[in-house]
């Protein structure tokens, strides 16, 4: 008998990737210049991993999520407003440092613990939902780490869909070579680390919103503040991607003649 | 196929439009809210036990993005904030020094008339014994009323979300960004709340996968603060119409950057420019210097530059290269770059500020003052104003009817600093409907006569007053000259204001990746614009016959983000909602009225999602 399932998303906020990222040398090792004052997003994976558990937990109406985010409490709070219309969650808040500088396996072990205290999580019927990766440390590792700490060795990671089939989960894994690996698991406990799964985003409605709020911002107050250490941690150089730019604003280009190009400038690139 | 309801919400107070009039208006109200062991002392009326339930819909995607940078005095901000200090907010400092320089013409494109052609002589003749460098004079004296002494520079994006997460953390208001307001609720003659534009559709408006009707949020207050071109104000204007006498004939554009300046700049944190006459006589700039070398740099390019091509980024280009800016600019890089539209109408432009169910504050509502040259402190005290008139009324369990909102609201802002000075700045402005050098003049004489003497208001529709082309470059161009360039621009399907400003004389601009950028990669690099699916188009083209009928497309040069472009022969321009920066200038930049006979124009611009993504600006 199904009674739902326990959802708790892992994720939290990002610089807008829109903006242009800057790393510096700060007081306490590297940092995003201006970082403070770059809007943020909830990290894409994560929003994916958030929209998959708010369409899992609508077909059976019994199932709750949690999402579980570490951050600065003012910028969290600055980023439900944005969210909180999206999906219906219950947030639980750390304040805690969010940047992208921060050592995985810490990461991992605050938000382990944070799941394992939620007090009304049933840890037999938990998935344990986040990106696969992350856009601010992509180390790939962190939910799997997560996942561990809660002996949970149940794992899928670059996950596009998740169906539930008379209580078993049927799930579509990315694997080389843009194939899928399927895999059918009893049921929870479950570690989904998200790829871009197959939902669009979700349109803002006021309703969800109201009704989010009136937890979410008694869960900000009740935050619990974290340290994130790694004495052992040092970052030798930090850079960005390289970026090209060269716009053109181009209409009509036929496909074959933008594909072409592409490949070109990939193999000049390489 | 079953047709998808649209749901309804009860609140009390609905806010269309976060920017610092609702800023004051939520801080104010948020404080009235609770005593002082947190228990509500107002309860709501559309959800009885609970406290009252206000909520304010945005339509940017988050606070704070797609505003403006500003040099204020503060006033009201400081009442409101006694203990306020600039360190808190990312980008503000205190003024340290100001001056106005004239700038005089470098490369001889400008259109200067006689008069101020023989100004420039005489005083390039008498230099010497001025304090006059770089092709420009830097002014020795600057009137009280434009001083900002004592005053602040600010980013408003920064300034925005410090106010917002203030008001967040009280947990007493809702603030929902991305969320436009398609218009007002109306029923009879009172507005009863607002409905949220439809989501999940085709261009058009037509329903498409995910449709979802936009809510009506049913509320007993309705405060529009939604800036001078959104749409609950300029459909309140449209159904009530504007006070007798009043108008709206003035307006710009104020177009921006905001630069890291190079480690070689001398200029110090509060620094505070101000420029007139170069590119043209008719546009202002100004520099505001923040702390940590970075500094907000922009332009107005206003309703009365009697220009057919004004577009704003050209222009802006022109003026930083400009050697007197130049001089501190070089080497700086671009951080972020935006454009929107100012209502400059003042208190002629004031619509009706309350009626039953609705309340209007802000730059709407006609707070910016010319003559100061301010517009964020006066908007913020007109929703410290309101706020303080609502506590009273529901203190007293009045309904917020027109009647007991113009005895408070109203009356409050009667009696206040802002309407005083509002009524000195009234005629300021009105000589540059006739001529820069009159313009000048006038504003001199009003402000310095604290607005007892001004020139008489002799305006007219901004749209009747702008010039073909031809007639614009006559004597610089011959109307063949002017056909060519139509021709070849129709054919690559581009604005005309690039070839015709070059014929004329202009300087190609030199780009250097860095400050000189084309306007697309401003608009990408700075802007970061974004234009999520499933949304109507918000600027409409609402007689396609006018439009195809018209010679004299300013939409397409004043466009601000190239978002409106040459569509087809004979067809309405095209319009691109990916690149729309929202500024709303196409409104009042479009050359032809309604055939309704109003001082409209034939575009109309809808509430719509998206836009700008920095909250630097």
């Amino acid at each position: 008998m199904n009674q739902g399932f326990h959802i708790a998303v892992c994720g939290s906020l990002v610089p807008d990737p829109l903006q242009t990222l800057e790393p510096i040398a700060g007081p306490q090792g590297p940092a995003l210049k201006n970082e403070m004052m770059l809007p943020a997003v909830l990290d894409p994976w994560a929003s994916h991993a958030l929209y998959e558990a708010a369409h899992l937990a609508r077909q059976d109406g019994e199932s709750r999520i949690w999402l579980v985010s570490i951050g600065p409490r003012a910028r969290l709070q600055q980023l439900m407003m944005s969210i909180a219309q999206k999906a219906v969650f219950e947030l639980v808040a750390c304040d805690g440092p969010a940047g992208g500088f921060t050592d995985a396996a810490e990461v991992a072990r605050v938000l382990a613990d944070t799941v394992a205290a939620i007090p009304e999580l049933d840890p037999q019927r938990l998935l344990l939902f986040g990106g696969c990766a992350s856009a601010s440390r992509d180390a790939g590792a962190t939910l799997q780490m997560t996942g561990e700490r809660l002996g949970i060795t149940e794992q899928f990671l670059n996950v596009d869909e998740l169906t539930v089939q008379e209580g078993v989960l049927r799930i579509k894994e990315r694997i080389e070579g843009g194939r899928y690996l399927v895999s059918a698991c009893d049921g929870p406990p479950a570690v989904v680390g998200w790829a871009t799964g197959m939902l669009p985003e979700p349109p803002n409605n006021p309703q969800i919103g109201m009704q989010n709020m009136r937890s979410i911002m008694p869960a900000l107050q009740r935050a619990k503040s974290v340290t994130l250490e790694a004495p052992e941690l040092t970052f030798e150089s930090v850079t960005v991607p390289q970026q090209r730019r060269d716009t053109r604003i181009v209409k009509d280009t036929p496909t074959d003649e933008i594909a072409a190009e592409l490949v070109q400038w990939l193999r000049e690139d390489s | 196929m079953s047709e998808t309801p649209r749901q309804s919400l009860d609140v009390d107070i609905v806010c269309v439009g976060f920017g610092p009039a609702v800023g004051g208006f939520l801080t104010t109200l948020s404080g009235e809210l609770t005593d002082e062991q947190g228990m509500p002392r107002l309860e709501s009326h559309a959800m009885p036990g609970m406290p009252l339930q206000i909520l304010c819909y945005e339509r940017a995607d988050d606070l704070g993005f797609g505003v403006s940078g500003v040099v204020t005095r503060g006033h009201a901000l400081r009442t409101s904030f006694p203990d306020l200090e600039t360190a808190d907010i990312p980008l503000a400092h205190a003024v340290t020094q100001e001056d106005i320089l004239y700038l005089q013409d470098p490369v001889g494109a400008s259109r200067r008339g006689l008069g101020l052609r023989t100004v420039d002589s005489l005083l390039r003749a008498i230099r010497p014994v001025l304090p006059y460098a770089d092709h420009a004079l830097r002014l020795p004296y600057i009137p009280g009323f434009l001083r900002k002494e004592g005053g602040l520079v600010l980013s408003i994006g920064q300034f925005n979300q410090w106010v917002a997460s203030r008001l967040m953390s009280t947990g007493l208001v809702q603030l929902w960004p991305g969320t436009p307001v398609a218009g007002p609720l109306i029923d009879g003659n009172a507005v009863v709340g607002v409905r949220l534009v439809d989501q999940g559709t085709d261009r058009h408006g037509q329903p498409a996968a995910g449709y979802m009707p936009g809510m009506d949020i049913r509320g007993a207050l309705t405060v529009v603060g939604d800036g001078p071109v959104g749409p609950v104000g300029r459909q309140l204007d449209a159904h009530f119409g504007l006070p007798p006498g009043h108008h709206q004939r003035e307006w710009a554009v104020g177009m921006k950057m905001v630069v890291d300046l190079s480690p070689d700049c001398e200029l110090v944190p509060g620094t505070v420019l101000h420029t007139l006459g170069y590119p043209e006589p008719e546009i202002f700039g100004f520099v505001y210097v923040h702390a940590d070398r970075v500094a907000s740099i922009g332009i107005f390019v206003p309703s009365w530059l009697d220009s057919p091509v004004r577009c704003g980024y050209r222009y802006l280009q022109h003026w930083m290269q400009h050697p007197a800016l130049w001089r501190h600019l070089q080497g700086g890089t671009l951080r972020s770059w935006g454009a929107r539209t100012l209502q400059e109408s003042g208190m002629r432009g004031e619509p009706y500020l309350v009626g039953d169910g609705y309340a209007r504050i802000g730059e709407g509502s006609g707070t910016t003052n010319v003559l100061t040259g301010s517009g964020v402190d006066e908007a913020w005290a007109t929703g410290v104003q309101l706020a303080e008139a609502v506590v009273e009324l529901l203190q007293a369990g009045a309904p917020l009817s027109r009647q007991n909102l113009e005895k408070t609201y109203v009356e409050r802002r009667r009696g206040s600093w802002v309407e005083t000075e509002a009524r000195r700045a009234i005629n300021a402005r009105n000589g540059f409907q006739r001529g820069f050098l009159t313009g000048l003049a006038g504003m001199g004489v009003t402000g310095l006569t604290r607005g007892a003497l001004g020139l008489a208001d002799r305006s007219q529709p901004v749209h009747s007053r702008v010039p073909t082309p031809e007639e614009f470059f006559r004597g610089k161009l011959t109307p063949a000259d002017v056909l060519r360039v139509r021709q070849e621009a129709a054919t690559r399907g581009e604005p005309l204001h690039d070839a015709l400003m070059q014929r004329a004389g202009w300087p190609q601009v030199q780009y250097d990746g860095k400050l000189l950028l084309s306007q697309q990669d401003a608009m990408l690099l700075g802007g970061k614009v974004q234009a999520p699916a499933g949304y109507a188009d918000h600027v409409v083209f609402v007689d396609p016959s006018l439009c195809e009928r018209c010679d004299n497309r300013l939409c397409i040069e004043a466009c601000s983000g190239q978002a409106i472009l040459p569509g087809d022969e004979d067809s309405p321009p095209r319009f691109e909602r990916d690149k729309c920066v929202h500024c709303g200038a196409c409104v009042w930049n479009c050359t032809r009225a309604r055939s309704s006979g109003e001082e409209r124009t034939n575009i109309e611009f809808q509430a719509g999602a998206g836009g700008l993504h920095s909250a630097e600006n």
